[in-house]
């Protein structure tokens, strides 16, 4: 327990140095533009001059063309959004499971004596090794993906919220119920709260590890959706395809996780954090 | 004695899950095909282990998570060390880690396959590539967070800059490190399972995939267990090594 604590604590702990666009700052982010366009201008010569064979990397224009046609076509936003929804439903599904869990273990002996050894041993565990028996038991389409994606997501989120729950300070806790609180209204507006930059670690911990697993499931299982796509379009040979889809999940992924890092900033715009 | 009690009252849940399994098979409410029953499964265990075959292949699979896992670390740290002290490998390696870190790296499987084939080395680079982000990040992270004042002393008392990097950067930043290792070591074994479910001749992950295709589910539940297992006895273990190399520090 203490270990989970202390780890998820570390970000808010150090102060860090105030951020003003600094004159250099321009500067650094024309250079850091300028990598990437140099990398991709790489790319573009070296396929284009043969130096590589087609196959095994294809033309950074030809995948972006691909890219375009199935936009046209609809056909990436049914894989992306498959894909999304897939992700999206199991993570959420995970934190309406997780995140009362993890506040009751905190709070209810019986619950965290029931709980606690069972989430500290399956939280480092594989636990997409469990997939063939979801496969087994829900078949293979949506609802075995999602449980597996929400049982990869539940661990690190059930152990923030209880991480983050315990390690509220005793006093905000003890002055609210001098002035008359009632417990509930202590838990809404004390509690969750103070606990909140930690529960929103635990999500951002879990939503990366439910894109991987909602990646994979796909890939095993076939059907649509990025990784199905991605999957089949190995299995013919088309190159293209495979780093056409990495690109879309390259994508997905990050706005997804810009989302999930502005949505903490605003929810914590009142937090010494956001200060920062 | 009373440390066995104590730890017996701990993971007496994970014992009342087992129970639990036992029962529900044994009363006959689940089917025998969708939950083996427990000896069922032990059995299958055994005898997996004395025909060899869970020890080939979860040796394969941990040489493979091995060597992509020291990869990574030995890459990743380098690189987010220099990162974090010279400002032209940060602006020529931070835009390329800001686009690949929030990559769900599974999607890599097909071009690992593409570049490499269904040998080992498509399951290392695989491996490499997850869990190289975590470390150069937290690497980059640890680095940056050194006080000046350590390095400036170090410097001022004579110290050549790469003396002042092994000696004063790497240890004031091994908390980090070590920490966003322990993510890595989780990756590498997510990476394993699921990249040997998609293509491999051979592993924990492909032994899981082909017992199940073939409906031998005692044998498949055995090796699902022993993953898990192996997954959290490398936390575990991982978790002792790093708290001994940070004795050192004031708690």
């Amino acid at each position: 327990m203490s270990a989970a604590t202390a780890t998820a604590a570390a970000p808010g702990a150090q102060p860090r140095p105030r951020r003003t666009l600094r004159p250099g700052l321009v500067g650094d982010i024309a250079a850091q533009t300028a990598v990437l366009l140099a990398l991709a201008a790489t790319w573009e010569i070296v396929t284009r001059a043969g130096l590589v064979h087609p196959f095994l990397l294809p033309r950074l224009s030809d995948i972006l063309a691909r890219i375009w046609t199935d936009a046209l076509s609809g056909a990436v936003f049914l894989d992306l959004g498959l894909t999304l929804y897939r992700a999206l439903l199991g993570f959420s599904i995970a934190t309406a499971i997780g995140l009362p869990l993890g506040v009751l273990m905190a709070r209810s002996k019986a619950v965290r004596w029931f709980f606690d050894p069972l989430i500290s041993i399956g939280f480092p565990m594989p636990k997409i090794s469990f997939l063939p028996i979801f496969i087994l038991w829900f078949d293979i389409y949506d609802t075995s993906k999602i449980i597996m994606i929400t049982f990869s997501c539940l661990f690190p989120i059930v152990s923030a919220a209880y991480a983050g729950t315990m390690g509220v300070d005793r006093w905000p806790v003890w002055s609210a119920r001098s002035f008359g609180a009632t417990e509930n209204q202590i838990l809404r507006e004390v509690v969750l709260p103070m606990a909140l930059p930690q529960i929103l670690t635990g999500l951002q911990i879990a939503l990366p590890v439910g894109l991987i697993t909602t990646v994979v499931t796909e890939m095993l299982m076939g059907g649509r959706g990025i990784g199905g796509s991605m999957i089949s379009a190995g299995r013919f040979a088309d190159s293209v395809g495979v780093f056409a889809g990495i690109v879309e999940v390259a994508v997905l992924g990050f706005v997804v996780i810009r989302l999930l890092v502005m949505l903490r900033a605003r929810l914590l715009s009142w937090h010494a954090e956001a200060r920062a | 004695m009373r440390r066995v009690g104590a730890g017996l009252v701990r993971y007496a849940p994970v014992l009342i899950l087992f129970v639990a399994w036992e029962a529900l098979t044994a009363s006959g409410l689940v089917s025998n095909v969708m939950l083996p029953n427990l000896s069922a499964v032990g059995a299958a265990f055994l005898e997996m282990v004395a025909s060899g075959e869970l020890l080939t292949n979860a040796a394969r699979s941990l040489w493979r998570a091995a060597v992509g896992l020291a990869a990574a670390i030995g890459i990743g740290v380098t690189a987010g060390i220099l990162m974090a002290r010279y400002r032209p490998f940060r602006l020529v390696f931070n835009p390329i880690v800001q686009i690949f870190y929030p990559m769900p790296k599974s999607a890599l499987i097909p071009v690992m396959m593409i570049w490499f084939g269904l040998g080992d080395m498509s399951k290392i680079a695989l491996i490499f590539l997850g869990c190289l982000l975590p470390v150069v990040v937290s690497s980059f992270n640890g680095a940056r967070g050194v006080a000046p004042a350590l390095t400036w002393s170090a410097l001022s008392l004579g110290a050549t800059p790469r003396r002042v990097l092994l000696d004063v950067v790497l240890p004031a930043a091994s908390p980090e490190i070590l920490n966003g290792i322990r993510t890595a070591v989780a990756f590498a074994f997510i990476l394993m399972v699921s990249s040997e479910f998609v293509i491999a001749k051979d592993g924990l992950g492909f032994l899981i995939s082909s017992l199940g295709d073939g409906g031998v589910y005692p044998a498949m539940f055995a090796v699902i267990l022993t993953v898990a297992v192996v997954g959290f006895a490398a936390d575990r273990l991982y978790g002792a090594f790093a708290r001994r190399q940070l004795r050192w520090r004031e708690p």
